[in-house]
Formats: C-alpha cells, structure tokens, sequence
C-alpha cells in the first residue's frame, strides 16, 4: 500500500484534517443554514476550487515536460474581461450577457493559452520562459483592461458561477468535479494520455514513434489556458469584481505545488489527475488551516513554506530511505559489521 | 602475461547475492581480478554482468556476499566510494562533458589550484603529459572534447579513470561504437595499461575482441557464475555455448539460402539525388518489394543519416523519394510511418524506448500513434497485442506490465521490434539492430529479418558488423565518406569485395 502513487499524498492530507480534528473538533462538523450546506471542509472545496482546476490544466502542461507561469494572469485577465462587459450592460443580471461575456473571456484564456503553445512548441522556447512572458505582460494587459481599476459587478446570474448552490452545494463544486471529469476522460479514454507521457519523457523517441508532438503541446497548452480562464471566472464571479492586480496572484505556484505534491515529476513524463486534485486540497486546507490558527498575518508564508517543505521531504523517498538508513545503523550491533567482512 | 595462480587478486569479489523485485540479478557470484591482467567478463544480456559493475562501481548495494580490494574487505557505498577505493569504469557511452576542454575534463572536479584560483597552464601541461604517457596521444588539451572523435574521447575517459586512481579500471563495452583502427589503439593502450600491473575488467560483445586481448575469461548466465577460464584454453564454440547454455551453432546454421534475384520485383522505394549538406551527399538508390538491402560502410560514412533521410527524421535539403511509385515524398516521421516505413533508431537510449512507459505501453505506441486521439485500443486488446509478441519475439521478462527502463539492452530492442511489426510495415529500417546485444538475441533478431523478407517486407540493414550485413542482404550498399561509392549484389557479395569498397583507393 506504501508503494501505491497515492499514498503520501492521501497520508499527509489525513494528516493536516486530523489535526485540525484535535485542534477544533467542530472542524467535521457541517450543518445547514438556509437551505445550504455549511462547514469548514465545504468552505475547503469551495475556495480551493479555482487552484484545483487550474492545477488540473498545470498537470497536464508538466507531465509533457514544460511549466506554465502564466496562469495567474491568465486568471486575472478572464475575469477582468467577463467584468468588463458584464458591467458595460444595461441589464447585468441578463443571461445572453453574462453568457456572452463568459464566452469571450474564455476564448481569450485559450487564445493565451495558444500563445504559450506556439511559443513553446513551434518556436522551441524554453517553457519557463516562453510563459514568463504572459506571466509579466498578462497583469498589465488585466490592468489595461480594467483601465487600472477594480471593476465591479451587480449580476446576480453571474454571481452564481463562484457564489451560487446546487443540491445544497456550492456550485463551484459542480464545476470541479466536471472538470476533472472532463480531464479524466480526455487523458485515459483517449490516447491523449498516452500521447503526453510519451512526449514528457522522450521528445525525440515520440517523434519517430509517429506521435505529432506539436498538435499535442499546442492543445496541452490550450488546455491550460481554458482552466485558468474557468479559475478566473469562478474568482470575479465570487467576488463580483476583478482586480486586474491582485487577482490569481501567485496563482501559478501554488498550482505546480499542487501538481508536484500530487506525485507528478518535473521533469515530466508519469502523471497523475487524481494526485494533483489531492494535492490541491492539501494546499487548500493547509490555507485554510493556518487562518484558522490564528498565525500572525506576516508569518503565514513562512508557516506555508515549512509546512510544505516538510510535505515534499516526507514524500522523497531518497529522503526517507536517509532517514530510515540512520534509523537502523543506531541498533546496528558493531560485532555483525565485522563478523560479516571476516 | 604473468598471471600465476600464486599471486594475490587485487580484487576478489565472493557470495555476491543481488535482487531485485522479481528478478535474481546475481546469485552465488564470486569473482576475481589479478593485477597486470585483462580479464573478460563474458555473457548474454540479462546475465548479470551490467549488475556485477554497477555493485562495483557503487551504483547499486549488496543483499548479501563480501567485496574485497588488496585483501581488504571493503564497502562501496557510492560511486565515490569506488572512485577512492582504486575502482574506475569508462562506459560504453562516454560521459564526459562535450563542451568542455579534453583538459577541463580530465581534470574536473580537482584542478590544480592555487590561493583558489585554479592553474589553467599546469593543468594544460599535465594533461598533454598524461595523454602522451599514458596514452601515445597528442593532441590539443584546450580544445573542446567534442572537436575529437569517440575513439578519442574513449581514450581521454580512460586517461582520467586511471589519474583518479588505478588499481582497477572497468571497460563497459569500449569498442562499439570504433572502428578497426581505433580498436587497434585501444588495444595498444591497454596492453601498455596492463603491464604497468593495472587490472582491467574488459565488458565487450565481440568475440574476436575477447581473444585479441583477454588473459582470462569469466562466464556469467542468468545471474550465476558458470565459470573463470584462460582465453588460451577455452575454445571459441566452448565460450559461446557456455554463454547460451546449450551446444549452439545458431550463428552458422541460419539459412544461407539462395538470395532470389531482383529481376522482375518493383521498387517499394527509390530515391534520387537524397542528400542533406553536411551529413550525407546525394545518393540514388532503390529498394525492391521483399528485398534485404544492407548498409555498409565505416561509422561516420554517412549509414544512419541516409537511413533518418528516408524516414524524415531528418530533413532532406535536395532530392526526391518515390514509395511504390508514387511523388508527395516523405516530410516527417509521421507521414513516413502512413507510408508504411518503419525506423528503428542506433539510438535506442535517446531515440527509441520511452523509459516510464510499461512494455505493453511501448509496444503499441507507433500504432496508437498513427491512430490518432479518439481511436484507441482497449486495455484488453493492448495485453492480448503486447503478450503475443512477448511470446513470438521471446521477450523477457514476460511481463506487458513491466516497465521497460528495467530490461536488458537486447530485450529493450525487441519491444522496439515489436512496435515497429505491430504497425505493419513494407519496408522496415533497422540501424544497427543487435549492437550490444548478445548471440542468441542477434541470431533471432536475424533470422526474423529475413523471414520477414520472405513475406514480402523490404528492410534497410544497417550495422557495423560486416558480417552480419552480408549474412542477411540481398543488396549492399556501400558508403565512403558520405558518398555512395558501390552497389553489390549475388556473386560480388563477398567480404573481401565490400571491404575493398569500403577501403576504396
């Protein structure tokens, strides 16, 4: 069980609900208010579900051996858009605009997306780079759009997207589970999963397999862009606003933690959706955790830091075979070292 | 050499127990290594031998058994450890870095410095000296190391094995990517290596090799250790049967049958005026329906680039190819494999297996490939695919569920094999498909050339192995300096005419 791919990541996120058990232990408990459900773990999946999407896209985009920078402001830049038009309306609250705006920031987030692809698989950019310039530029082009502004929003049709209930649930959780889903399908019922591997771990062994590595990056890429698009949406529509500055900051890197806490490598190749949703809520929760506990607002990146230092380390298994070797050498009887060699 | 029995080993190696998760890599193993000898570790893949250097080098730890340097029992924990303790290994691909200075990579990692600065003229002077010693080579140390050829940096790899430390140095396959003349070298240096009493463990594939150098041979199969023997008294049929386990004479007993004569087959392929600057001048050339047409010629003679040209895994600057008589030409690997060609890269590391990738994975890759996305074959299907060709091509483990980067060199190559027939090819491009494998796999991989031929499959046969091209090709073509220079076929195919060729003059 120890060697199943899932096991550290489902252990380690045993282990922060457990101590957020002991520490309130009406952290469990969801009651309901309104007609809705109500709770720390529900409040878990609700905010976490722009990072889980977003990191869904990211899985994707590093298992073929590249990184995606750019997600942040590609997040920022969807929901300034659907902001945007939504508050040039008459009628905000008006289905063919909210549906319109929505459409168009989406097509936008996978015209970005396709951006990043053919930076990377047409111009043979490095990953890192190609998306570091959307990364930079994107939180301009939000701003831009806002023109430098938090724009605000009154639609109660759009406020449904991060804000709205379904069957008790918070609608966003609806979108998750469509998404993964949707990536699920698209990686182990096509041949797309296959595809990724293959390319994420020999690129010139693919090629002359007869694997068209470039559609693939191109629609890997795209892929990307669509999530972080869904993520920006669900993130202006929470809030009914955009904040071309700050929304999605940093959303990027808590995507690839995402990704890699999830048991995906870096260096591409083996991938796993499952692991990276895991590794999302291990994020979220450790979030949500460390507001709970009241740590000083200026520490709690560095609490964040440990906290996930110590998670990558647990999961090395260099690491713990280290720990492990010290571990029996303290009852290593000298007398059998030496019997052994004579 | 003066080996006796009285003298002390310098590296005794006993009750060498390794393994791995389902696999007895060595069992029982005892080996030793006498000073001022070279001695052949000999045996078929998946016999142990990679496992019994890389517990020496460090790479991998021992369950059980004892390993002992100059009677002294030692643990090599790491690389590092075998460094320190006197053990140094070249291997069969040289791992130097190609853009540093011959200088810069010998001495890397302790150059000699001075207040911290390091001494760019002493380190200069003592690696011209040592290669010069050392190795009757002289040449410009401040070059960088790929402006040399491989021999060459074979050489250098060796020179900095033996400045770390020489007590023992482990050749890993060091011949096979060098020709004649740069075996000859090789040789020489190592003769000269060995009576200054350094111990050689010598890895390689090729019999004569064995026998031009060896004192002694040690012969590993499936993990056990059949037995240490004088090259002077263990005949040549003796090893190989030793090797394979069973009296065999495989190599002789493939069908020389007649070679049918291309009159009255169509061209599956003809090429005129390929070439690509730089890498091989324009060639015309023609292969038939069922035709065997070997490649041959000296490493750098421009084989594997006309190969990747047919295949598009180059670009081709000039020239046109027809496939069964019809132009749109070939602009990509993709488009090559819809014509039903096939290509079997030298480079099976780098260009052929997917490492993270199962062997059932491997297998169906080209033909999911060519597939397309929303195409797919079941899970059931791919097991039932990758099982029959486990079973056909004797691939080992029989496992579709293994992961590939776990199986020995030769049986990497049949999966490649087998992803390649899964795709149906008519013409099949084979570069250099039994190097670093052994006996038994290339005899069957040889035999399964030609009864494809029978059937009606054209292949391009590239290899080193002289012998092995003319043993299986209806058609040779030979290449000198990255021209065409010959054609032959039927009577002409001799190794005499195709080494004249070859040499030309």
């Amino acid at each position: 069980m120890v060697k199943h791919h899932l096991f550290w990541p489902v252990a380690v996120l045993a282990a922060l609900l457990l101590f957020n058990f002991i520490y309130s232990p009406d952290f469990f408990s969801i009651i309901v208010r309104n007609g809705n459900l109500y709770g720390s773990l529900i409040d878990i999946l609700n905010f976490g579900s722009p990072l889980i999407i977003v990191a869904l896209g990211m899985t994707l985009v590093i298992a073929l051996g590249g990184i995606d920078l750019s997600v942040g402001s590609v997040v920022a830049i969807a929901g300034a858009i659907s902001c945007l038009l939504i508050s040039k309306g008459t009628d905000q609250s008006a289905w063919s605009l909210v549906l319109m705006a929505i459409g168009v920031s989406i097509a936008v987030a996978i015209v970005l997306g396709l951006w990043n692809g053919v930076l990377v698989s047409i111009f043979g950019m490095q990953p890192i780079i190609a998306t570091l310039i959307l990364m930079v530029a994107g939180r301009g082009v939000a701003q831009l759009i806002a023109d430098g502004q938090i724009i605000t929003v009154s639609s109660k049709t759009y406020n449904y997207l991060g804000a709205g209930s379904l069957a008790m649930l918070p609608f966003s959780i609806f979108i998750v589970a469509a998404m993964f889903i949707l990536v699920s399908l698209l990686t182990r019922r096509t041949a797309l999963g296959l595809y990724i591997e293959s390319i994420g771990c020999k690129p010139t062994a693919s090629r002359l397999a007869g694997i068209r590595s470039r559609t693939v990056m191109l629609a890997v890429y795209m892929f990307c862009g669509l999530c972080a698009g869904i993520a920006g949406l669900i993130l202006s529509s929470n809030v009914s606003s955009a904040d071309g500055n700050n929304a999605g900051l940093w959303y990027e890197l808590d995507a690839i933690l995402a990704v890699v806490i999830g048991g995906t490598s870096l260096n591409g190749g083996r991938f796993s959706v499952t692991g990276t949703l895991i590794g999302a809520l291990i994020i979220q929760t450790l979030t949500t955790t460390i507001y709970m506990t009241g740590v000083p607002p200026e520490i709690t990146l560095v609490v964040k830091a440990f906290v996930v230092l110590v998670v990558c380390l647990v999961q090395s298994e260099s690491f713990r075979k280290a720990i492990v070797a010290r571990w029996k050498t303290r009852h290593y009887p000298a007398e059998r070292e030496v019997k052994q060699h004579v | 050499m003066g080996v006796t029995d009285k003298q002390q080993p310098v590296l005794q190696m006993s009750g060498i127990h390794k393994h791995f998760p389902g696999v007895k890599a060595l069992t029982n193993v005892s080996f030793r290594l006498f000073p001022g000898e070279v001695h052949a570790l000999m045996g078929e893949n998946g016999a142990g031998k990679s496992t019994l250097i890389k517990v020496l080098t460090g790479v991998y730890s021992i369950d059980q058994g004892t390993v002992e340097l100059e009677q002294k029992a030692i643990r090599i924990g790491s690389p590092m450890d075998a460094q320190q303790a006197g053990i140094s290994t070249v291997y069969q691909e040289v791992n130097l870095c190609p853009n540093l200075s011959v200088a810069e990579n010998i001495y890397i990692g302790r150059e000699p410095r001075r207040f911290g600065r390091i001494v760019w003229n002493e380190m200069n002077r003592n690696a011209e000296q040592l290669l010069k010693r050392r190795m009757n080579l002289e040449i410009d140390v401040t070059l960088p190391l790929h402006h040399y050829s491989v021999a060459v940096q074979q050489l250098i790899a060796i020179a900095r094995a033996i400045s770390i430390s020489a007590k023992v140095l482990i050749l890993d396959e060091p011949t096979s990517s060098l020709d004649r003349g740069e075996v000859l070298q090789l040789f020489a240096v190592m003769s000269r290596l060995k009576s200054e009493g350094l111990a050689i463990l010598f890895v390689t594939h090729f019999l004569d090799q064995v026998y031009e150098i060896s004192d002694r041979i040690t012969i590993l199969r499936s993990g056990e250790l059949i037995g240490e023997y004088r090259a002077s008294e263990l005949p040549r049929i003796d090893l190989v049967s030793k090797m394979i386990g069973k009296e065999l004479h495989l190599l002789e007993e493939l069908p020389k049958e007649a070679k049918s004569a291309n009159e009255g087959k169509e061209p599956f392929l003809q090429a005129t005026a390929l070439g690509k600057k730089g890498s091989i001048e324009p060639v015309d050339m023609a292969i038939m329906k069922g035709e065997i047409v070997g490649l041959a010629g000296l490493l750098g003679s421009g084989r594997t680039e006309l190969a990747r040209l047919i295949f598009a895994a180059d670009k081709a600057d000039s020239g046109e190819v027809l496939i069964e008589g019809a132009k749109g030409g070939v602009h990509s690997p993709r488009q090559a494999i819809d014509n039903a060609i096939a290509f079997c890269s030298e480079n099976r590391k780098l260009e052929g297996i997917i490492d993270d990738l199962t062997v059932r994975e491997n297998i169906i890759l080209a033909l999911q490939a060519s597939k397309g996305w929303f195409q797919t074959i079941s899970k059931k299907r791919q097991i039932e695919i990758a099982d029959e060709y486990i079973k056909a091509l004797n691939i080992n483990p029989p496992n579709p569920e293994h992961l590939i980067k776990n199986l020995s060199g030769g049986n990497q190559q049949k999966v490649l094999l087998a992803r390649w027939l899964l795709t149906r090819p008519k013409l099949l491009i084979l570069d250099e498909p039994t190097r670093g494998i052994d006996i038994g796999a290339k005899a069957e991989i040889q035999k399964l050339v030609l009864s494809l031929a029978r059937e009606g499959m054209s292949v391009l046969f590239i290899s080193s192995e002289l012998e092995e091209v003319l043993r299986v090709s209806d058609r040779i073509v030979v290449l000198r300096d990255r021209h065409k220079v010959q054609e032959m076929q039927g009577e002409e195919l001799s190794q005499s005419n195709v080494m004249k060729a070859i040499a030309g003059g």
